[in-house]
């Protein structure tokens, strides 16, 4: 199977549960975890005679994230009604936007954005039966304490190449959305929910293949992971001849299979048609002004900031702006730098000496994360950021190497506490200077006299023993580069 | 209590109430037994006893109300004439007749209704038809036609219905009373068990013109619960008219001329009234409705349609009947949709779905909502020259019961004179204007949005001149 | 104008279970009134806006504020089939 030989085409259509205190269209309380049907209403239920009213700040909240993909905001949208019948739907229709929704178009990183509308949630539906799912239980039962939580819909255009492309923008989309603070965006919850379209075509066609639909990603990994097995599943059908088929597809990350979850025959009609019980939704300029006031620094702003202000590389700033609680981690460690630590002379934005540097800082929040694994949140860990700090601040000020820091930061995610106290504890200081260095490095030297050789030969690759036989004794606490200066140096090399 | 008590217009019986001549408890009493012992199928529910107090001090001094049975009354069976909420109770009550209460109305029944408000016969009810009172064999009109067939017959002094396609108005015409349709928005329709939302309205039914003002008055105002309703300008006055000088009354001919299909002594009462205007100094013309004829085509896709949507919550889920529950998903469904809806709503249904269905949606709901637009700006051309545009309300008088059920289109056509102006959203009002062939004949007035009062005192005006006195035999 | 077919297909959407008897009265009593309502494919109707909504009114929005919820007894207290706290149906099959 050769992937290359093909270009896969991915858009997402993601579901976001918006942080409101109410439904979206009822006063009824939105629900975590509470016993069943204790938040409910009329209008939630679907009671006879009941009728929605809309949540003013739902729709302050969509408005902000129009804004913040930079789409345009319709003046006047519409309601429809989506009609099918399910357990979870209690009116036999949804309240969604069809053809003039709240939002057209923008675009967030390398991906545009079609459009992005309101509606409401359904009802959660629970299983009896033995293994808790659908097949193999018998009755299934309502809870609707979801049913009615606003939703923002946002489908992408399909500009997306590869499961991991698609992973990465998704967590760009989750950090702009957690920073605008409409949503807590939990996949594991629910109020981030992600539909893929996947289709593959010949690299260099511009004809768009059959694309299937992929539901029931419950988390980034499995998102990744089910993209990319479409992707291959694809490829293999059409390498093999056979056309790919118009459906929707569930995948299971235990078996990493994707089964069909609908038949053809019922594919719905869902007999759109604009909702009579609701007046056309109007943004005024007020309302959008409103909206835009409480946007606060959205990743793209915080990534080049970073780069101006702090000198971080293109690659790093996206990547701390990216991943919030990095940024975040990043940005208090800075603000938290304290003690009379020596810093290089770089002085800050406003003019202050800097007490640390935020490059040399920035490296090691990817050392940091390497030991707590990249599920976690830096936050979390027992790191605190003034520690790291304090540690980049030594190792910038040859306080301590950059090997035995190495140590130290390994001991601080298990232990927690101050590096200098761990420096201290553990004679992890950095070797003073020349004078402590040189017995060892004779001492090295008179050890393999072999290499010794080579190196004032002039053949540089020779010094790796010797420069080890230092750091071992040593404990780490040299500077390499210092060390085999010093070696070049005593055995009289020729440069 | 003394028969020419319960001969009182409400406002009289008000009247008496408040100059402490009139007990109100024992007027409550009055009418529930005469509704308890009612024998036109006018009632699904009576009261079984007069409420801890009745309001004698508030605005309506507890003259007590009938209510048709799709407005939820908390704890009290709203069924909407459907087997499919068979003795269904709602955990809530309709904001229109909570505000009657409010305003000393008491509830004093629920009265029978074509099934889902779908029909103009109320011979479509899960619970049996509703007699008209003037002649028992005979149908008094649908769809609130236990609402009209007790006020007439004077088992309630006064009641509220809805009106969507005719449904007040024209068995307010068929049982000699009076019935308004008010502007669209003008009352909440929350808690009132929906057909066509946008169609939709609810209303009085009463013995004369001043009951249905003084009625209307307590029921309009915005609700925040009902998006679609709105703060009606102004306070519904107490109608006072004594003449029509300065009104000009519009008469379209789409809907009044020869071939029109207007029964002969509907149209003799018609014109009579249109002469009796003159001599109340109106000025009365032809004027042009030009789409008004394909009211009918328009009103019977978008009401089904939106009747299709509206009742695919009875689906045995939640509240109501559930059929077959044993049976697979799909099909507990199809069989308590089956079992539950009779066939004028399933019929509906099914026209409703596939006006909705794909391919078919721009051809008939789409081209049915620009009609309406052309209606609306028919009227609104008419109402330039015109202060009000009257018709017969129905083309005929109360027809046979079981006449008119073997062929639905036939059914249809009843409503061709009423259905333009609910597609408008403008108010209308049906008077008796006199009989014919012993049986009633209504009048009715159309006026702009919100022009309640003016068309509220117009009618007032019209029925003291024709002195319309005539009441059912009385049993 | 409307056969069998057709009328099997909306019954399906509209979850109606018909007899067969319904079936053939639906398919003619469907087609006499749709025959009917066709008379509006003779008009004009060409940059005729549709109207959605009767009333002049746009924008009717409502605060962010918790209103009361119904007790779930009264929640369920009409429901056929209560079940674990909730309403009870057959499981939809997949």
């Amino acid at each position: 199977m050769s992937i290359g030989a093909y270009e896969p085409v991915i858009g997402l259509e993601i579901h976001v549960q918006l942080r409101t205190q109410t439904k979206m269209f009822c006063g009824c309380p939105l629900s975590f975890g509470d016993p069943p049907n204790v938040h409910t209403c009329s209008v939630c239920l679907g009671l006879p005679g009941s009728l929605p009213v809309v949540n003013a700040r739902a729709v302050h909240f969509g408005v902000m994230i129009g804004l913040a993909l930079g789409s345009e905001i319709a003046e006047r949208s519409l309601f429809h009604r989506k009609n099918y019948f399910y357990p979870d739907l209690p009116k036999g229709y949804q309240i969604s936007q069809y053809d003039v929704p709240l939002c057209r178009g923008g675009r967030l990183g390398e991906v545009r954005i079609h459009r992005v509308h309101l509606e409401e949630d359904a009802a959660k539906l629970n299983h009896l039966g033995e293994s808790g799912r659908i097949h193999g239980s018998d009755r299934s039962w309502v809870d609707f304490n979801r049913g009615g939580t606003p939703l923002v819909e946002i489908v992408t255009e399909p500009d997306i190449r590869s499961a991991e492309q698609a992973r990465e923008w998704l967590t760009l989309l989750r950090t702009t959305l957690k920073t605008l603070g409409v949503s807590d965006v939990d996949m594991s919850q629910g109020s981030l929910r992600c539909d893929a379209n996947v289709s593959v075509r010949p690299a260099g066609s511009a004809e768009l293949g059959t694309k299937t639909e992929l539901k029931n990603m419950n988390s980034f990994r499995f998102l990744e992971r089910g993209v990319k097995a479409e992707i291959e599943r694809q490829v293999r059908l059409l390498e093999s001849g056979e056309p790919v088929v118009q459906e929707t597809l569930h995948f299971d990350p235990a078996s990493a299979r994707l089964t069909p979850l609908r038949s053809k025959e019922e594919a719905h009609d869902y007999r759109y048609f604009p909702e009579p019980d609701l007046v056309p939704l109007v943004v005024t300029a007020e309302m959008r002004a409103a909206a835009g006031a409480e946007i606060p620094e959205l990743p793209a702003e915080r990534a080049g900031r970073f780069e101006r202000e702090l000198g971080l590389s293109a690659d790093r700033a996206r990547d701390f702006a990216r991943r919030a609680e990095l940024g975040d981690y990043f940005e208090r460690a800075l603000a938290e730098a304290g003690g009379p630590v020596a810093g290089d002379g770089a002085k800050g934005a406003d003019g202050a000496p800097r007490a640390v540097d935020p490059v040399e800082l920035a490296n090691w929040i990817p050392q940091l994360v390497e030991r707590i694994g990249s599920e976690t949140d830096p936050a979390d860990s027992k790191v605190a950021p003034r520690s790291l700090a304090t540690l980049a601040a030594m190792v910038k000020a040859k306080e301590v190497s950059r090997d035995a820091a190495r140590d130290v930061l390994t001991r601080l995610v298990q232990e927690g506490g101050d590096p200098r106290a761990v420096v201290e504890r553990e004679g992890l200081g950095a070797l003073g200077g020349e004078d402590q260095l040189v017995d060892v490095v004779d001492r090295a030297i008179a050890s393999d006299p072999a290499a010794a050789e080579q190196v004032r030969a002039g053949n540089m690759k020779a010094i790796g023993p010797l420069v080890g036989y230092v750091m071992r004794e040593t404990k780490g606490r040299a500077d390499g580069k210092e060390v085999a200066r010093l070696i070049r140096e005593r055995v009289g090399a020729k440069s | 209590m003394s028969g020419e008590l319960l001969e009182l217009t409400a406002a009289a019986a008000g009247e008496r109430v408040r100059a402490g001549e009139l007990d109100p408890h024992e007027l409550f009493e009055a009418y529930r037994e005469r509704a308890a012992a009612d024998d036109l199928g006018a009632f699904t529910w009576v009261a079984d006893a007069p409420p801890a107090t009745v309001p004698g001090d508030r605005p309506l001094a507890g003259v007590p109300l009938a209510v048709k049975d799709l407005f939820c009354t908390e704890g009290v069976p709203s069924q909407a004439g459907s087997r499919i909420l068979e003795g269904y109770r709602p955990p809530y009550t309709a904001t229109v007749v909570a505000k009657l209460a409010d305003a000393g109305a008491p509830l004093l029944g629920k009265t029978n209704q074509d099934e889902f408000a779908m029909g103009s016969s109320n011979e479509n009810s899960g619970f049996g038809p509703v007699l008209n009172p003037w002649d028992r064999g005979r149908v008094p009109g649908g769809s609130s036609g236990g609402s009209a067939a007790a006020v007439a017959a004077g088992l309630a002094p006064w009641a509220i219905g809805t009106d969507t396609g005719g449904s007040i108005r024209q068995p307010a015409a068929l049982c000699g009373i009076v019935g308004l349709k008010p502007t669209y928005g003008a009352c909440s329709r929350y808690g009132m068990i929906a057909f066509a939302s946008s169609l939709d309205q609810a209303g009085p039914l009463t013995r004369d013109v001043t009951d249905a003002a003084l009625l209307l008055r307590h029921m309009v105002g915005h609700d925040p619960c009902d998006s679609t309703s709105v703060e009606f300008p102004g306070e519904i006055a107490t109608p006072r008219a004594e003449h029509l000088r300065g009104m000009r009354l519009g008469v379209p001919e789409e809907l009044t001329a020869a071939g029109a299909g207007v029964e002969p002594g509907v149209r003799d009462s018609f014109e009579a009234t249109l002469a009796l205007a003159e001599e109340l100094g109106a000025v009365v013309q032809q004027c042009r409705l030009p789409h008004a004829a394909h009211g009918l085509s328009a009103y019977y896709l978008i009401a089904p349609a939106e009747a299709s949507a509206n009742l695919a919550r009875f689906d045995g889920v939640r509240y109501g009947l559930r059929a077959d529950g044993d049976a697979d998903l799909i099909t507990m469904y199809s069989r308590t949709r089956a079992a539950g809806f009779g066939a004028e709503v399933k019929r509906r249904i099914m026209l409703g779905t596939y006006a909705l269905s794909s391919g078919y949606y721009e051809a008939y709901y789409g081209s049915a909502q620009k009609v309406r637009t052309k209606i609306s700006q028919d009227f609104n051309a008419a109402f330039e020259q015109f202060d009000f545009i009257v018709t017969p309300t129905s083309p005929w008088t109360a027809f046979e019961l079981g006449a008119k059920t073997d062929d639905p289109l036939a059914m249809y056509l009843n409503d061709f004179c009423t259905v333009p102006m609910p597609l408008a959203g403008i108010p209308a009002i049906s008077i008796p204007s006199g009989l014919a062939n012993g049986l009633p004949v209504g009048f009715q007035l159309a006026g702009p949005a919100f022009s309640e009062s003016r068309l509220l005192d117009a009618a007032y005006a019209l029925e003291q001149a024709i002195g319309f006195d005539g009441r059912p035999a009385r049993r | 104008m409307l056969d069998r077919d057709q009328v099997l297909h909306v019954a399906r959407l509209a979850r109606l279970e018909l007899t067969d008897d319904e079936v053939e009265r639906m398919a003619i009593e469907l087609s006499n009134v749709l025959d009917h309502i066709e008379r509006i494919s003779e008009l004009d109707l060409s940059g005729v806006p549709p109207t959605s909504h009767v009333l002049d009114v746009v924008g009717a929005l409502r605060p962010d504020e918790p209103a009361p919820c119904l007790s779930p007894e009264a929640a369920l207290a009409s429901a056929p089939e209560p079940l674990e706290g909730g309403f009870g149906v057959p499981s939809p099959a997949t």
